[in-house]
């Protein structure tokens, strides 16, 4: 509508991308569950297929219930687009094959989720893909593992789960100066802690599993671009992103870097990506999306004012020996949190009992409010045992790069009240001391 | 494709179609902190419709060398100068905010040379207050934002240039900061600005212009309202007017509408699209 001033964050959340439906006059976003869309004529079909027309045509490609949550997503983290796909893993995916092929190399940060990890350090190598991984604050690290092959650096907003803050301004401009993009995975901060855009990053994925959606429902990813990166720019330079800066065989000798000054990484992300990768989000997963992010404001300041009162708790505990959170002074990234992540970082974090496996495990075990499974970002409070589970495959030498020893718990802190959620800490707590 | 005028290198998209002399021309005129891919539909529509299709980079803008146009009279005389360089006149302009006025002072300086014009988003004059003309010297990363969300009418865009999920405020925005970072040696915000804050001509040079003209205007505009073209309007001797629901980015907010518009006017051009509305 006329007048909008520049719209907030919690206006965004929304209304962006999202007006009443002009058919139906259903206010909230409808879900269109078709895979297919009637084409208007044979010269409307064609138009639309060879992109002279925008549109849908098959829900593999868009959706429309998918479009709006990708126009969302977008405008809280204020890229120019997005595309949703079936997970956060397809998400990492989709952006490295987009932008590179056999004999490329990444250079990633250690501190990732563990099936990230397994995704670049195992499966991508086998399709000829490098990775070299660096610890997250080793900023000389990351400078003298660049190669001339280097496409893309990677890492988390805060790792996973020791919670090391990535210092994008530093990671990006080191990226710049080598011609690379820097992507990084925001799922546990989400928009509303921290944008990473606005601190130098290029291309941003959420498992929207987790805090976007929120409420431990529904599987999905989602990429956005900055649209900030010269891919035309790089290859002239260095050869590199060719797959954007040259004809494309697979769609009409396309060169999408002609086609869009800053959208080229999206187009062929969509018109190759999900073409033939084809990981797709259904338009039910996006709806259920779309229902968390039109709260994500809310839920996140309650996740932090929560977090803030259990690491209290926690810190102040005569059994635990370690609190990994950086609202603690004694955390690595309390000052670079503190600069970028001014909101909090989060709450998802981990902590170390005095005990030995067994005590650990009588304390996830005597938990009542918490519930012990493999999720985070869920408006009900969660533990983990990450050794055990989420990284499970990783050797204890990677173990410890990423901060996790054998005793290790990793929780994510919920909505319920903050009192409940200490004395259900403080009955595990005692009953994990008593059980030597 | 590039193509030499003046002396240097002008970057013009073609919709990665080769140019047919035997086919009619349409050549479309980006605006302020723009460059070709802001016509990326309608070029691409037309270029696969039996038409050749120029979309230049203005000079000094991107890929295009040459020092940016301070007027547009200036302009008008690059256009002018591409059209004969190109071999492919006359042609149709088409022109979009700053690119309107552009069309429109070609269109009068040579008129042999342009078969129809269409403006989108157009008034005159086309002041611009000083505050923006001060902001895109001493602020200019700020003054865009405002720039930005002033064009826009909706926060739910139809898919456009990006196909869906596209998020057009930040994709303008984002084009609008990299047309502008293309050239450290000049000012191409300030530049285009000024020049149609100052251009002046703009009533007499429709008044000299013998083609059919379009204008696409949109209804919730706040750059250029509809009303601030009804001198244009008037003064053109042959005018179609055709209002879209959209602010000042008709390109992108009302994509379908302004491709029915063009299509319908500069269809007469070709018989095979014509026969098609």
């Amino acid at each position: 509508m006329p007048g909008y001033s520049d719209p907030g964050f919690d206006t965004l959340a929304l209304h962006a991308g999202a007006s009443p439906d002009p058919t139906t006059g259903a206010r909230a976003v409808p879900i269109h569950l078709t895979t297919s869309f009637v084409f208007e004529s044979s010269e409307h079909a064609q138009s639309l297929f060879n992109l002279e027309r925008a549109g849908h045509v098959y829900s593999r490609i868009s959706n429309p219930t998918n479009a709006v949550l990708e126009q969302r997503v977008a405008a809280l983290e204020g890229g120019i687009g997005a595309i949703t796909v079936a997970s956060g893993q397809a998400a990492l995916h989709l952006s490295v094959a987009t932008l590179m092929g056999a004999g490329s190399h990444i250079v990633a940060s250690t501190a990732l989720y563990g099936g990230s990890q397994n995704l670049l350090h195992y499966t991508m190598r086998r399709f000829g893909i490098d990775t070299t991984f660096v610890k997250p604050g080793d900023i000389d690290g990351w400078r003298a593992a660049i190669r001339p092959n280097t496409k893309l650096l990677f890492g988390e907003t805060v790792g996973n789960p020791g919670l090391d803050v990535l210092d994008i301004p530093t990671v990006s401009a080191i990226a710049h100066e080598s011609g690379v993009p820097l992507l990084v995975d925001s799922t546990l901060t989400s928009p509303w802690l921290m944008k990473p855009f606005e601190h130098g990053a290029d291309l941003v994925y959420h498992s929207a599993t987790k805090f976007l959606s929120g409420h431990g429902t529904v599987i999905g990813g989602i990429v956005v671009d900055a649209g900030s990166f010269d891919w035309a720019a790089a290859h002239a330079q260095s050869g590199k992103f060719a797959e954007l800066a040259t004809p494309y065989e697979g769609f009409h000798n396309m060169v999408f870097t002609e086609e869009s000054t800053v959208g080229a990484f999206l187009l062929r992300a969509r018109r190759e990506g999900l073409r033939d990768f084809g990981a797709c989000m259904s338009p039910h997963s996006a709806w259920l999306i779309l229902q968390g992010i039109e709260t994500l404001p809310l839920r996140m300041a309650q996740h932090m004012k929560n977090t803030q009162k259990v690491v209290e708790f926690l810190a102040g505990s005569s059994f635990v020996s370690r609190v990994g959170h950086p609202l603690l002074a004694t955390h690595p990234s309390h000052t670079l949190a503190q600069k970028l992540l001014p909101r909090g970082a989060g709450s998802v974090f981990s902590f170390d009992l005095k005990g030995n496996r067994e005590q650990g495990k009588k304390f996830v075990e005597t938990l009542k409010i918490f519930s012990h499974l493999a999720n985070v970002g869920d408006c009900r409070s969660l533990v983990i045992h990450p050794a055990s589970t989420t990284h499970f495959r990783m050797s204890d030498d990677a173990l410890a790069a990423g901060g996790i020893t054998q005793g290790t718990i990793r929780l994510s802190i919920g909505l319920e009240d903050a009192d409940d959620l200490i004395d259900d800490l403080k009955r595990a707590l005692k009953a994990a001391e008593k059980a030597v | 494709m590039e193509i030499q005028v003046n002396g240097q290198r002008v970057y013009c998209y073609t919709g990665g179609k080769t140019p047919d002399a035997a086919k009619p021309t349409v050549l479309f005129i980006h605006g302020a902190l723009n460059d070709h891919s802001v016509w990326i539909l309608q070029s691409r529509y037309f270029a696969n419709h039996g038409y050749n299709v120029l979309c230049p980079d203005l000079p000094g803008h991107c890929r295009s060398q040459g020092l940016p146009p301070t007027t547009v009279e200036e302009a008008a005389d690059f256009i002018i100068a591409l059209i004969r360089a190109s071999g492919l006149g006359p042609v149709a302009l088409v022109g979009h905010s700053f690119g309107s006025l552009i069309a429109i002072e070609a269109a009068a300086r040579e008129p042999t040379l342009v078969t129809r014009v269409a403006l989108i988003g157009t008034a005159f004059p086309m002041k611009v207050s000083d505050a923006l003309l001060d902001g895109s010297v001493n602020n200019p990363v700020k003054t865009m934002e405002l720039v930005n969300v002033f064009s826009r009418a909706t926060l739910a865009a139809p898919p456009s240039a990006l196909g869906p999920g596209t998020w057009v405020y930040g994709s303008s925005l984002a084009l609008a900061k990299r047309v502008f970072a293309s050239n450290p040696h000049a000012n191409v915000f300030h530049s285009s600005f000024k020049a149609c804050n100052d251009y002046v001509g703009g009533e007499l040079a429709m008044a000299r212009i013998i083609c059919p003209v379009l204008f696409i205007l949109g209804e919730l505009d706040q750059m250029t309202p509809p009303k601030a073209a009804q001198s244009l309007v008037k003064a053109a001797k042959a005018a179609t007017v055709v209002t879209v629901p959209s602010g000042h980015h008709q390109m992108n907010e009302a994509p379908e509408e302004t491709l029915t518009a063009l299509r319908r006017f500069l269809g007469k051009l070709n018989a095979k699209i014509g026969n098609q509305n």
